[in-house]
């Protein structure tokens, strides 16, 4: 039973995790290393430690994975672009306050181009449609400071159609309430200034219902298992709507550091399981949160 | 497939005239992506093909041969359609390869939009296709989120609401919690074109959930979707007798978690509902407190203890309630 967030061995984890060479996970992760260093660079920035990277060098290889048509970033040099990697790409920019290297007109161009006529979001130029692009084009362009670029109205009036009666919001019209499309959808709604179509109380009571009684950690939708990850969709959702001291604040924060490997760092999704870079994101900006609510 | 698998790419005659290309990572990436030999291998021969645009039958099985490896990799299955169109090949082959992969892992985003792809392009005579294959996935995970998406997607593009509901009720009967085939019944009720709309089946599904609600009271979902039925009429919900009895009917057992019961007794009564006594009394059967006058205050009393993690989310819809309502 741990008692603290054991920042050093977290840090060391993310540092060196990659180096493993047989590490089925670094062999999955590659088409995604844009996201992977998102989560990593963010929590050393988290616990202060962003000094260990050579900027110069992330920044590089970051430019790298931009397609030079296109405009947008790709996962990983050699991949097409995507905005999920797009958002990464501008958020590592952003950690370094490096914004200004970017060709903001090139990159917003290719996000606001994926506007469809309904108002959501596609992630590339295959079509898939799901609300969390439509967070990421919003999230991405307003770090750009360019939500012009784009038919805020319309992209609104897709999330609401979203929204199902139990408060929450799914992937597409019709889709079950899901913590981590909540997130997106609340968070695209409070960025466009917009957080009046969600009925807080209504969605505040779904939420922190995700909270389990036993292990005091988070789920994602009813009678499923806790994860740490949602200790960030469901709590910044509640921070958005100005709920979060519905959930028990003690017992989440014991379950995400019962999560922690306290002897080579990282954290997990369960206290069981293996720990890996995305739930050590989760579970430290989950705590960061909660820390910075009480202060 | 008739490729041996265990033989390295850079040893097979087929592929002499390619030469790998290898990933410049930098002097020190940030996050290095240690590789397996093979999967670096593999990579490189399809990084190769990639950037010179092959789109040939050796391409295509080398795409399946990467995809086997790491099924996330978008950018291979972006390839593998532009190399499908390009060789007009057979999509009732793709589905079964699709099938394939999904066996290993059907966790990914890009499998399932590459099915729908391929779907889509097949149009609506797959749509029996399509329902049996998401209904094999969620016999493994009866609440695969994406199998679920494209389910719907199938629904509404394709067609195939026949059984849906009979499906919904198959997957409710093996787990009445499946928060997933709840949700899914809503879907059907509320857009299948061949019933008649939500208030047109009100009648019968609150009857369905009640049933279902009486089999395991400590049930998110079908509490939910009981309110759920009574969308946009109040006056409906709270004068429907038959929703306040089935909360009656909890309350009134010792063998089971009452709070979705008191929670929707709270909401009829924060609606209008005017309490009778037998409301009263089975309220107050539950009480250690001293009873209250206010029904709704002795109900967040009671839900704050019975639902204690929850205890400031009730203790804020007791301040939330004016005395004026009963």
């Amino acid at each position: 039973m741990a008692d603290k967030l054991e920042a050093d061995k977290h840090v060391r984890y993310i540092l060196m995790a990659e180096k493993k060479k047989e590490s089925f996970e670094s062999v999955v992760m590659d088409h995604l290393r844009m996201n992977g260093a998102y989560w990593g660079l963010t929590t050393l920035d988290l616990l202060d430690k962003l000094g260990s990277v050579s900027q110069d060098e992330v920044v590089s290889w970051v430019m790298t994975c931009q397609h030079e048509s296109a405009g947008g970033f790709a996962g990983n040099t050699g991949h097409d672009p995507h905005v999920i990697y797009t958002l990464s790409a501008v958020q590592i920019l952003a950690l370094f306050d490096k914004l200004s290297i970017l060709d903001v007109q090139k990159v917003s161009s290719y996000i606001a181009g994926l506007q469809n006529e309904d108002g959501s979001f596609s992630g590339d130029i295959w079509g898939e449609v799901d609300t969390r692009f439509s967070y990421i084009a919003i999230c991405c362009l307003s770090i750009l400071k360019c939500l012009d670029k784009i038919n805020v109205e319309k992209a609104v009036d897709y999330i609401v159609s979203c929204k199902n009666l139990d408060g929450g919001f799914g992937c597409t019209p019709g889709a079950e309430s899901h913590a981590g499309q909540i997130f997106c959808c609340v968070g695209a709604l409070a960025i466009t200034g917009n957080l009046h179509h969600v009925d807080k109380d209504l969605l505040g009571w779904w939420l922190c219902e995700r909270q389990d009684y036993e292990s005091g950690g988070l789920n994602g939708r009813p009678e499923k298992l806790p994860d740490v990850c949602y200790s960030w969709w469901v709590l910044s959702s509640l921070i958005m709507i100005d709920r979060v001291h519905w959930i028990e604040n003690g017992k989440i924060v014991k379950f995400i550091l019962d999560c922690q490997d306290m002897d080579n760092g990282g954290i997990s999704d369960n206290p069981k399981d293996a720990v890996d870079i995305f739930h050590t994101y989760f579970g430290v900006a989950g705590l960061s949160l909660l820390e910075s609510k009480n202060n | 497939m008739d490729f041996d698998e265990t033989v390295p790419l850079s040893q097979r005659s087929e592929w002499a005239d390619v030469v790998p290309l290898t990933q410049d990572d930098g002097p020190n990436p940030v996050v290095p992506i240690a590789y397996k030999e093979e999967f670096r291998e593999t990579m490189d021969y399809v990084r190769a093909i990639y950037f010179s645009d092959e789109r040939s039958p050796r391409a295509l099985r080398l795409t399946e041969e990467t995809l086997r490896l790491n099924s996330g990799n978008y950018t291979v299955w972006h390839f593998r359609r532009l190399v499908l169109e390009a060789l007009n090949h057979d999509l009732f082959e793709e589905l079964e390869f699709i099938e394939r992969i999904a066996e290993d892992n059907s966790k990914n985003y890009q499998l399932w939009h590459h099915r729908r792809w391929v779907a889509e392009k097949l149009g609506p005579d797959v749509a029996g296709r399509e329902l049996e294959f998401t209904r094999r996935v969620l016999s493994l995970d009866a609440k695969h989120y994406h199998a679920w998406s494209h389910r719907q997607w199938t629904l509404r593009a394709l067609g195939g609401w026949e059984d849906e509901l009979d499906y919904c009720h198959e997957l409710l009967e093996a787990d009445v919690f499946n928060n997933s085939a709840w949700n899914q019944r809503y879907y059907v009720i509320t857009r299948s074109p061949l019933l008649g709309g939500l208030e047109a089946m009100r009648e019968s599904e609150v009857s369905y959930t009640i049933k279902a609600i009486l089999t395991n009271p400590a049930n998110e979902s079908s509490w939910r979707y009981l309110k759920a039925l009574y969308k946009d009429d109040k006056e409906s919900w709270i004068s429907d007798s038959s929703v306040s009895s089935v909360c009656l009917n909890v309350l009134s057992r010792t063998d089971c978690f009452h709070g979705f019961a008191l929670s929707t007794l709270l909401d009829l009564l924060c609606d209008g509902l005017r309490p009778t006594n037998e409301h009263k009394d089975s309220v107050r059967a539950l009480a250690n407190e001293e009873p209250d006058t206010n029904l709704a205050i002795l109900v967040c009393t009671i839900l704050g203890r019975v639902d204690p993690i929850r205890a400031n989310y009730w203790a804020w819809r007791k301040s939330k309630i004016t005395v004026a309502a009963m």
